[in-house]
């Protein structure tokens, strides 16, 4: 269990019980020293430890943030023209609790289609949210006030926070088969069967493309029968679509998941992240819709949305949203950005390619077919933790230690050395 | 195919923020929005301050400026130099590295972060707030799991503070409870301590061992004196004990919108703050991962720079002075009207907000007859007044007071 439910479970057993004693200033001792250090987060403590390391050699693919060929951070060109035309803006005030009205306007085309009937039916409750993150947070949130009879099916594996989130907003949490280990593939049989055994009216978290950690997604056939099944069940979606654009490099494409369960009549949840696909991760942007039956439910649905983000932050940030709409409502600029997602998505393609054929080459004993079959930004190599430490301590490589490998770190200039790396600390296997 | 929220209901609009709503609604060239707490100028225009502009403006030019993801915490420059601004540069809790700061969503998102903490990791689940307070603070912290109880803080009939009630109620708190104080410039009422009473407080609190949070929303923003506004934070933190800050600089640097704000623990010893950063970072992540970018890093620039932070003091005692010049302005038109009652409370409570002392009727017989928008509770904010909307909120007022009881 972790440490923090364990220390929450202690704190409510000492509130019942009030200590008392001498309180005179002096001999007043900390109120925190029962506090234990909080384990690293496991992902964004991979970075801390590699930006610690002195090598001249080392390489970071742990966090999914993009580097393009030089390992250099990336600011889209789409980006850098939004931001000189919003500097200098008289505005500065608070956004709606909701968010910009624009930025949610133009960003629930890309996940409902830019002619969605939804849109035009105004049956989308939808606000800005503090990028993917806060748009699970809000809905988790929203799950445990409305639902608390239900529980949420969470995929094994997945991003690590997902847990984090719906456990701190106390829903119940269960998980269903997803990853194939033997086949480094999707469990399909396996994740069926949890969808048919599951109680009627379940809650599932579905990653709509580009699953994180594992690459590893649904063909389109297969999310067709899901959703059959989702229907005979009468199942909730909730899609966590963080890399929309990231994955094929075409939006539409990588949102087929989404349209096939609206197709089929799904009243689903969705949350949007730009953190990746227009490179925006500190602006912390996103959006979390729910469609609802009529235009009345999605603005009741919206004002109890709100209800839960003005206790947690009044309202979101400005900045981002401003930078989204100017990219999103100018046609040249959103043209410009489609195309710099594709670059990108392009890159990490190329990167999988050249990673598999070059341990191929080396002669490893093992298949890496996986390495181009799995889509987006991540790679789930297949590393044993104990692998994953030696390619730390020996090579002064950083990943997190399920083997995860973020592709965006792949560059030309190391592609050889982590090729090698891998065949060293795998070949005996 | 039936939805699972069908059976959600309509939430009631937010009471503050519904305020600005309804006022963009009414189509009277004569409105005055005074709902909101949002600085406005002698136009009636919101204000980007010219240092932020400055700043903005250099991150712009600046090539080498990427977005990727700040650290849980936030940025640590921003961080070191807010606990600067509110503690003082010279404090020995920041020398002796007994701080930690985390940088929050604004003033809303530190208090919430706050919150979740203690209720993780402090031994008391119950806290106290003043009565009245800012409407989102009893949202928040039940939200986060802890129980509210209210302490006397507002006399109607003195329309000042009813430091006796504060006294008892805080006296009658269960050892360790944690207290809810606003350092200055008192939301709504405006109503603060003199620093006789902030001292009475600090023993008081200390002799029991109750948990001061503070809420500082408002500092340079009261007085016009960054460290004048922060003395009841710095004479807590002087006496060796711990506590939590909330600061904002949505008002204070214009910042509204960005969301920029930090949360300080003051602990007893480095050894203790760092393992409640390390617990903090545990409640931030499955919130939003880490905290927004821009806004940060406009008032990082601002703080490093000692010219820009001259120029911010000087803007900043600019706004201040203007709505202290506009509080004397409505007390001078109402004595002059001769509005009956005794109106010297606009003059005495300080920061944004006045207390006015009307009732829910009159605030909306003002509304409709006089398009005058302020929240329910009769709160109205001074920044949204002007020299050329005095007289209109004076006949409002007036007639409000006379024909409605």
């Amino acid at each position: 269990m972790a440490m923090a439910m364990r220390i929450r479970n202690a704190a409510s057993r000492r509130a019942m019980s009030p200590i008392s004693g001498d309180f005179s200033l002096r001999s007043m001792s900390s109120w925190w020293k029962n506090v234990e250090p909080a384990p690293k987060d496991p992902i964004l403590g991979v970075t801390e430890a590699f930006l610690a390391d002195p090598s001249p050699d080392k390489v970071n693919v742990g966090v999914g943030a993009y580097r393009d060929d030089n390992g250099k951070p990336v600011v889209l060109e789409c980006v850098r023209e939004a931001e000189r035309r919003i500097a200098g803006s008289s505005f500065m005030e608070y956004l709606p609790m909701g968010g910009s009205v624009k930025m949610v306007e133009e960003t629930l085309k890309l996940a409902y289609g830019d002619n969605s009937e939804f849109i035009k039916d105004k049956r989308i409750a939808a606000v800005q949210s503090l990028s993917g993150t806060g748009a699970c947070r809000l809905f988790a949130d929203f799950h445990k006030r409305f639902r608390p009879d239900s529980q949420i099916y969470i995929p094994v594996p997945t991003w690590s926070n997902h847990h984090n989130i719906w456990r701190d907003a106390q829903v119940t949490q269960k998980t269903y088969h997803y990853y194939h280990p033997e086949t480094k593939g999707l469990n399909f049989s396996g994740l069926m069967d949890d969808v048919k055994n599951a109680p009627e009216g379940s809650f599932f978290l579905l990653h709509a493309c580009a699953h994180n950690p594992t690459g590893v997604d649904p063909t389109e056939e297969q999310w067709r029968e899901i959703s059959q099944l989702f229907k005979a069940k009468n199942h909730f979606a909730f899609f966590d679509m963080a890399y929309q654009g990231f994955a094929s490099g075409d939006p539409a494409k990588d949102a087929k998941s989404i349209r096939i369960f609206l197709e089929d009549g799904h009243h689903i949840g969705i949350s949007q992240s730009y953190a990746k696909n227009m490179g925006l991760y500190g602006q912390r942007v996103g959006c979390l819709s729910v469609l609802c039956e009529d235009e009345k439910q999605a603005v009741t649905v919206k004002s109890q949305l709100q209800q839960l983000a003005r206790p947690m932050y009044s309202n979101p940030p400005l900045h981002g949203a401003q930078i989204v709409s100017t990219i999103l409502g100018d046609p040249e600029l959103k043209s410009l950005w489609l195309k710099e997602v594709k670059i990108m998505a392009d890159r990490i393609i190329g990167m999988r390619t050249t990673l598999r054929e070059s341990l191929e080459k080396l002669g490893s004993p093992l298949s890496w077919e996986h390495v181009t079959k799995q889509i987006g930004m991540f790679c789930y190599s297949g590393l044993t933790p104990e692998q994953v430490d030696r390619l730390t301590s020996e090579y002064h490589i950083y990943m997190t230690r399920n083997g995860r490998i973020s592709m965006a770190g792949v560059t030309t200039g190391n592609v050889g050395y982590l090729a090698n790396a891998i065949h060293e600390v795998t070949k005996s296997s | 195919m039936d939805s699972v929220f069908s059976k959600v209901v309509r939430a009631p609009e937010d009471p503050i923020l519904g305020v600005t709503v309804a006022y963009n609604n009414d189509p009277s060239p004569a409105k005055i929005n005074l709902g909101v707490g949002a600085y406005r100028t002698e136009e009636g225009k919101p204000l980007v301050l010219d240092v932020v502009r400055r700043a903005e403006q250099q991150l712009v030019n600046d090539p080498s400026r990427i977005k990727e993801y700040i650290p849980i915490v936030g940025i640590a420059d921003f961080n070191k130099l807010s606990a600067k601004l509110i503690l003082g540069a010279d404090s020995p809790a920041i020398k002796e590295n007994r701080v930690t700061t985390t940088q929050c969503l604004s003033g809303t998102g530190s208090l919430r972060v706050g919150a979740e903490f203690l209720k993780l990791h402090y031994h008391q689940s119950v806290i106290f707030i003043p009565k009245p307070t800012w409407g989102n603070h009893p949202k928040i912290f039940n939200l986060a799991g802890l129980s509210v109880e209210y302490y006397r803080y507002y006399d109607p009939a003195t329309r000042g503070l009813d430091f006796q009630g504060l006294l008892e109620d805080l006296g009658a708190a269960p050892s360790g409870a944690i207290v809810l104080l606003h350092a200055c410039a008192h939301n709504p009422t405006g109503v603060d301590p003199t620093p006789e009473q902030w001292e009475q407080i600090r023993q008081l609190m200390r002799s029991k061992s109750l948990l001061p949070f503070f809420d500082s929303a408002y500092q340079g923003f009261a007085s016009g004196s960054l460290d004048t506004d922060a003395q009841s934070v710095r004479t807590f933190v002087a006496d060796g004990g711990e506590c939590l800050i909330a600061q904002s600089y949505a008002k204070n640097m214009g910042l509204y919108g960005e969301r920029v704000g930090a949360l300080s623990i003051v602990c007893k010893s480095a050894d203790v703050a760092s393992k409640v950063e390390s617990q903090v970072k545990l409640v931030v992540r499955p919130m939003y991962s880490s905290p927004p970018i821009h806004g940060a890093s406009i008032v990082a620039t601002i703080l490093k720079s000692s010219d820009m932070y001259n120029d911010w003091t000087i803007e900043l005692k600019g706004m201040a002075d203007r709505i202290i010049s506009m509080r004397k302005q409505l007390f001078e038109a109402l004595k002059t009207k001769g509005t009956p009652g005794d109106w010297s409370h606009i003059i005495k409570q300080i920061g944004m907000f006045t207390f006015t002392g009307l009732n829910k009727e009159q605030v909306a017989f003002m509304t409709k007859e006089f398009h005058v928008y302020m929240t329910s509770d009769g709160r109205i904010s001074m920044a949204g007044l002007s020299s050329k909307t005095v007289p209109h909120l004076v006949e409002a007022i007036h007639a409000a007071v006379t024909q409605v009881v």
